[in-house]
């Protein structure tokens, strides 16, 4: 695969502390779509080029929808992801149905691509519990919001895994999702320090958006890469353009089938730092013109929607009416994810259930306590406006 | 008041301002800053966004970065930082952008900030302030809305604060800042914009440890603090007429202001307490035997409590459910009334 120098943004407060490999990124496709090296495209069959195409563009709609939902008050809310799809469409699809995700708050697309419905997605953001209970046969984690919390776990899921039939090779492999900024948190270090340990088939993936919030990811951290942390715990450290699809899939789909059968020379776990960008705010809280002036040109280039476009197109395997139709068919897939997402409700009482396998009689007591409460004052007054 | 400047008091000395609860917690970090050199805030977009609430906007432009620190994400980075530079000279205020996210500096606070007094007997000390965020009603994203104070109040060598208007929240904060010991000092976030009140531009300080009683009554005491302060007033002004509901504000956890709450409750001879936290080993259970100790033998019922429930805070549809709602509260003083 082709590797090209990065330019690195001028550090703040000093130098940084570099590797040799650090300033390898690798991509497959240019800013203009084009395959960097002559030669030889990457061997991804077609019908898969369209799936992730259709996955990014069926993410950037969603994202839109949603934030558009978030303004009418009928989701609260909202994490984008705009600019960040080739990294989650490409790293979900190079799974197996099989495989884990552990997702966060901002990896939507990952989610729907392994299996959750998008309908779901946007019940828990509507504030419904219903929406985080993943159906049997979808390997997706519910969200995780506590910053870098997932990681030690996705190490002990994947730990299990080799448990369970300590003499083969484990077939399922553990996708483990954060932000540059969780590289910060101590879980981040245990997580990653086990699965080296452990010797776990976990593939860490961080989409470093170049921001955590209004924090600079250059103001996270004063090492050269977030790659070259992995490297310190005995995993290997790839860093890879997050918004090239072609290569995030590529890398992707080595690190996962070398974490479930490795070669001799190869270690086991990876962390894959995708490189990318958040075109977007924080969230629909967050007013980004207080820490950054728009979004630079240098990255704005970098989308990696019209980028796979290009790609496409000049093998011809799409066209206008192919983009048209695509268009239909999302808008009704999101609109029908939409009237169902309205469909749900939480009936109070449904916060007592699940607490444990048994419900304790202290919990019976407040149960019916809610319950008389209800009955005697109604919703409007527990509950309503101006509570 | 403008955004992107403190009001400091230096802007209107000997005159107040109407400020939010949560703007005059940046104007009192502002006064404090000017104060002492050695105040520092630091946190999570604390800097140039100036707080994910606002709360330390303009601090970065007046006081620099140097007093005014971005860290990286990382909460035990944060407190345990806090307690070097505190033990070293400096007075920081570290800022937690959510309760929900102390966690990974609990073992900072409650191992070390809580006890370095104690360990070192008195050899070394930790003035610090950890300011968090608390509390549900305003829709937020799950672990945003939990109300786990009863964790702090519950660690010796630490003290809570919680105010509940605008005036205690500069008051208390500078008393807590000045504070020889820990303090954790927690804001009620869903009204941090409620309402606005006349606070003096100049520095003063709400003394810690000091409940307020903030509507007199003769029937029965409700003891409360944060944000539900406010539907607390609700049904005890609801009730008037019937019953004389007395309506204490805690104001401090940590220590618990024992001789106001045992006086209220020989008083009134029945009490109820509110809060948003879950019920089991709460707040409440510490004015329970705070009551069955201190004034036992003036009670005529058994004292409520009226708290959110053992469960996990559920997500926001069903939010207001959990949270005390001035009915609920009505409901249960009407019974230690009737009892
Ligand atoms: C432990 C913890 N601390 C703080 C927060 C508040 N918070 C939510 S998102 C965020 C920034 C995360 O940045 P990054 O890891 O880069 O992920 P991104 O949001 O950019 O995808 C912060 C500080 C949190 N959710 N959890
Ligand atoms: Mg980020």
């Amino acid at each position: 695969m082709a590797t090209d120098r990065h330019p690195r943004d001028a550090s703040i407060g000093g130098p940084r502390r570099d590797h040799p490999d650090d300033g390898c990124i690798v991509q497959l496709l240019d800013e203009d779509g084009h395959l960097r090296q002559e030669g030889e495209p990457p061997s991804i069959p077609e019908d898969e080029l369209l799936e992730l195409y259709e996955g990014m563009r069926f993410a950037r709609r969603f994202d839109e929808r949603a934030l558009s939902l978030q303004r009418q008050g009928r989701i609260a809310t909202y994490a984008p992801m705009r600019g960040q799809e080739a990294a989650q469409v490409a790293s979900a699809r190079a799974l197996a149905d099989d495989d884990w995700i552990y997702p966060t708050y901002r990896d939507n697309a990952a989610k729907i691509v392994h299996g959750l419905d998008p309908a779901d997605i946007l019940a828990a953001l509507r504030g419904h519990q219903s929406g985080y209970a993943v159906p049997d046969g979808v390997n997706v984690m519910p969200e995780y919001i506590p910053i870098a919390t997932q990681i030690p776990q996705a190490t002990g899921g994947a730990w299990a895994e080799t448990l369970q039939d300590p003499e083969r090779d484990p077939d399922t492999a553990y996708l483990c999702y954060f932000g540059d900024g969780a590289t910060s948190e101590g879980d981040f270090h245990e997580g990653l320090n086990f699965a080296g340990v452990f010797d776990v088939p976990a593939v860490f993936f961080c989409n470093n958006n170049q921001w955590s919030i209004s924090t600079p990811v250059e103001r996270q951290t004063r090492s050269g890469t977030l790659a070259g942390k992995a490297r310190a715990y005995g995993l290997e450290g790839i860093r890879v353009d997050g918004m090239d699809p072609l290569a995030v899939y590529e890398v992707t789909r080595r690190a996962v089938s070398k974490a479930k059968d490795p070669a001799a020379d190869e270690l086991r776990p990876t962390m894959i730092e995708a490189v990318q960008y958040r075109y977007g705010a924080h969230t629909s809280s967050d007013d980004p013109s207080r820490y950054r002036d728009g979004v630079d040109e240098e990255w704005a280039d970098k989308d990696p929607i019209p980028r796979l476009a290009t790609y496409l197109r000049d093998r011809e395997l799409i066209d206008d009416e192919y983009e048209a139709d695509l268009d239909d068919r999302i808008d009704a897939e999101i609109d029908a994810a939409v009237d169902r997402m309205e469909a749900v409700e939480t009936d109070p009482a449904e916060m007592f259930d699940h607490v444990y396998a048994e419900r304790t009689p202290e919990l019976a007591d407040q149960r019916a306590e809610l319950e008389r409460l209800r009955a005697e004052y109604g919703d409007e007054a527990l509950a309503g406006d101006g509570q | 008041m403008s955004t992107g400047t403190p009001q400091a008091s230096r802007d209107s000395p000997g005159g107040e301002d109407d400020l939010t609860l949560v703007e005059a917690v940046r104007d009192g970090l502002a006064a404090e800053m000017l104060r002492d050199d050695s105040v520092m805030v630091l946190g999570e977009d604390v800097g140039d966004n100036g707080g994910v609430f606002r709360a330390t906007d303009g601090l970065l432009d007046t006081f620099g970065e140097e007093r005014v620190v971005d860290t990286p994400l990382a909460e035990s980075g944060i407190v345990g930082s806090a307690i070097g530079l505190a033990t070293h000279g400096m007075r920081p205020v570290a800022e937690i952008q959510f309760m929900g996210f102390v966690y990974p500096a609990f073992d900072q606070l409650v191992s070390h900030a809580a006890r370095l007094r104690a360990r070192s007997q008195g050899q070394y000390t930790c003035p610090m302030v950890v300011r968090a965020p608390y509390g549900g009603g305003i829709d937020a994203p799950e672990h945003h809305s939990e109300s786990t104070e009863a964790f702090f109040v519950h660690q010796p060598g630490l003290k809570v604060a919680v105010p509940s208007t605008p005036y205690d929240a500069k008051g208390l904060l500078a008393a807590a800042i000045r504070d020889p010991d820990p303090v954790v000092f927690l804001e009620p976030k869903k009204i941090y914009r409620a309402f606005r009140q006349p606070v003096p531009a100049d520095p003063y300080t709400v003394d810690l440890g000091e409940a307020a009683v903030r509507r007199q009554g003769s029937d029965v005491s409700v003891f409360t603090y944060g944000a539900m302060t406010k539907p607390t007033m609700v049904a005890a002004s609801e009730l008037d007429g019937d019953i004389d509901v007395e309506v204490v504000d805690l104001r401090t956890l940590s220590p618990l202001d024992r001789e106001t709450i045992a006086e209220s409750a020989k008083k009134t001879g029945r009490t109820a307490v509110v809060h948003e936290g879950p019920k089991t080993a709460g707040m409440g259970a510490e004015v329970v035997a705070t009551v069955q100790e201190e004034a036992l033998v003036y009670q005529e019922a058994p004292v409520e409590r009226i708290t959110g429930f053992d469960v996990p805070f559920p997500l926001h549809a069903v939010e207001d459910y959990y949270l005390p709602a001035a009915v609920r509260i009505e409901d249960r003083i009407r019974r230690a009334y009737e009892f």
